[in-house]
């Protein structure tokens, strides 16, 4: 039998990878952020795969993304994605928002993090940063209730408007495929 | 947003454009406000056919997600294929061999050529003429033909395996792509003598739906769209993956970012794509064409049929009983469009915990708006479809 890659070597190389093709290191990248912000923001700093991963408070990562817009020096000024995610384990931290941002210049990305209880899904909102924001957080309200104060228009972006409930979060399971209660004679399953 | 009449002091009149009207290219919705044939204030509403990709992503084994990919970005699905592909390999920690990547390349490109030969032949039907779109289809059906001749079909090609490719490149399938190659660049130079100085289609796309870099790089713009604003960004460059690093390629860039500009770099992107084939083509490196990765890689059918072993894992991966390690994971690829980004959050179970599309035309469509207040109803037309907004991508 071939013995497979495990997890840790695929994320060795792939954070060699990063290294080799990044102006700046995850090192100087996370250094220069403590730097900026106080070492005591990023907590549960990791490198999955290479691309340096922190969790901040909520209070603090619109100030946080605010002032990386603007920085000379790590030029992280391009929101690539964001989204919402449901942990329903993570006692008062079971609503999460992932940020990812890229220095085109540098070539270098991070991933941010935000956690909050779900009772208090209320979080700053980016749209006076980065303009594509926009639809980003009306997609994370959509799917998963996530409310963002200041928000110009915070309505349903992909379901229908009349939905009272946030349909990714983790209490609404899809059906089992393998269910063999609901097994159909004709169409089977 | 949508601006009241008073503002004006005249009547508006407010236009639904969409959701399926002809020249839209997709099912969705601009409600205009007009002031005579002048564009006020826009509002677009998608999610038409929106389809819960993510939601039903997290109840899928790995395979099983493929398809859903295949329905994003319908006019270049391949990529798509191969991007989750290597999303999951990244995760896995699977080495492709070379041949494979090389050929991942060569089909990755053919989309890519198909995507914009689409997406500029209806460019021109929007500005009225029709023939140029009559020459270009005809070398995205040919395109098709090669796919169909690699993995038996044609629009949702579910290319690829974790791992490479599903089967090698049959001796028919090189010689169609050769004739291809051999044919394409005529077809396409005379598309391009019909239009980049054509008087009437100059005037109808100069300066119409700008958008400036730094705005479109606060929209979030990947891709011909960003490029034909003057931002050299390609994911093909700044962070190569299935051997990129190997070719020789240029990308090209706008000035204006008008619907001209992105015009000319999509035509510019063909031949660049066209480039990368033949280098590939002419390096193609014997080899297997997957990784031996038994656990992942789903065996060929002959194998199955004939090999117990194969048969086990055929099953096992089939039925999704193989879990995938603890571990978060970005991925992209350069899209049609731009930046097709996978962040899949596995938990050690078989499906994944979290899997996020970033779809590059989800990003910038809301830039639309903006772009087109202020011009007439028919440049709207146009700057829509020289942004190339897939209705699949857009909604998921």
């Amino acid at each position: 039998m071939i013995q497979l890659n495990t997890s840790p070597a695929a994320q060795q190389k792939a954070a060699d990878y990063v290294k080799a093709h990044a102006a700046i290191s995850n090192e100087q990248l996370l250094a220069r952020l403590q730097e900026l912000f106080g070492a005591d923001t990023f907590s549960d700093v990791e490198e999955p795969y290479g691309m340096l991963t922190a969790t901040v408070s909520r209070e603090r990562i619109h100030e946080i993304i605010d002032v990386l817009h603007g920085e000379e020096q790590l030029q992280l000024n391009f929101l690539t994605t964001m989204c919402g995610m449901h942990w329903p384990d993570k006692v008062g931290q079971e609503l999460g928002v992932v940020y990812q941002l890229h220095s085109l210049v540098n070539n270098i990305r991070l991933r941010l993090k935000i956690f909050f209880p779900i009772q208090d899904p209320v979080v700053p909102t980016l749209t006076d940063v980065y303009a594509t924001a926009n639809w980003m957080e009306r997609e994370a309200y959509d799917f998963y209730g996530i409310i963002f104060t200041g928000h110009p228009n915070l309505i349903r972006i992909l379901n229908v408007e009349d939905m009272d409930y946030h349909p990714m979060r983790k209490e609404y399971p899809l059906e089992d495929g393998t269910r063999e209660d609901k097994t159909d004679l004709f169409f089977g399953r | 947003m949508v601006q009241k009449t008073e503002d004006f002091g005249q009547d508006l009149t407010t236009l639904n454009l969409g959701p399926t009207h002809p020249a839209t290219h997709g099912i969705f919705q601009n409600i205009l406000q007009m002031d005579g044939e002048k564009i006020v204030s826009g509002v677009p509403t998608i999610g038409y056919i929106h389809r819960a990709f993510e939601k039903i992503a997290e109840r899928r084994p790995f395979y099983q997600i493929t398809p859903l990919t295949d329905r994003m970005n319908y006019c270049s699905s391949p990529i798509n294929n191969m991007g989750w592909h290597m999303t999951v390999e990244k995760l896995l920690g699977i080495e492709v061999p070379k041949r494979a990547q090389y050929m991942r390349v060569i089909m990755m490109e053919l989309a890519r050529i198909a995507d914009h030969l689409i997406c500029n032949g209806i460019l021109g039907v929007d500005t009225g003429a029709f023939s140029g779109f009559l020459y270009l289809f005809e070398e995205r059906e040919k395109i098709y033909e090669i796919y169909e001749e690699v993995c038996g079909s044609r629009l949702t090609t579910n290319m690829g395996r974790v791992g490479g490719m599903e089967r090698d490149f049959s001796e028919v399938a090189i010689l169609k792509l050769r004739k291809w190659m051999k044919e394409f660049p005529a077809v396409m130079k005379e598309f391009q003598n019909l239009f980049d100085r054509n008087r009437i289609f100059m005037d109808r796309t100069i300066n119409v739906g700008p958008i400036s870099a730094e705005r479109a790089l606060n929209y979030g713009f990947t891709g011909p769209n960003l490029r034909a604003a003057g931002v050299d960004y390609d994911v093909r460059v700044m962070n190569p993956y299935s051997s990129y690093e190997d070719f020789e390629f240029e990308i090209p860039v706008g000035t204006n970012g008008d619907t001209y500009d992105r015009y000319l770099i999509r035509n510019e992107e063909i031949w660049q794509s066209y480039r990368i084939i033949e280098q590939a083509l002419a390096k193609l490196p014997d080899g297997p064409y997957h990784a031996n990765a038994p656990h992942y890689y789903l065996p060929p059918k002959t194998e199955v049929y004939r090999n117990m072993e194969a048969l086990i894992y055929h099953f096992k991966i089939i039925m999704g009983e193989i879990e995938a390690p603890v571990g978060e994971v970005y991925h992209s690829v350069e899209g049609g469009n731009g930046e097709l980004g996978f962040y899949l959050v596995s938990d050690g179970g078989r499906t994944p915990y979290r899997l996020h599309f970033r779809r590059p035309c989800y990003i910038y469509y809301q830039a639309y708006p903006e772009m087109v207040v202020g011009s007439t109803l028919s440049d709207a037309i146009i700057t829509l479809s020289s942004m190339n907004v897939i209705a699949g991508e857009l909604d998921a």
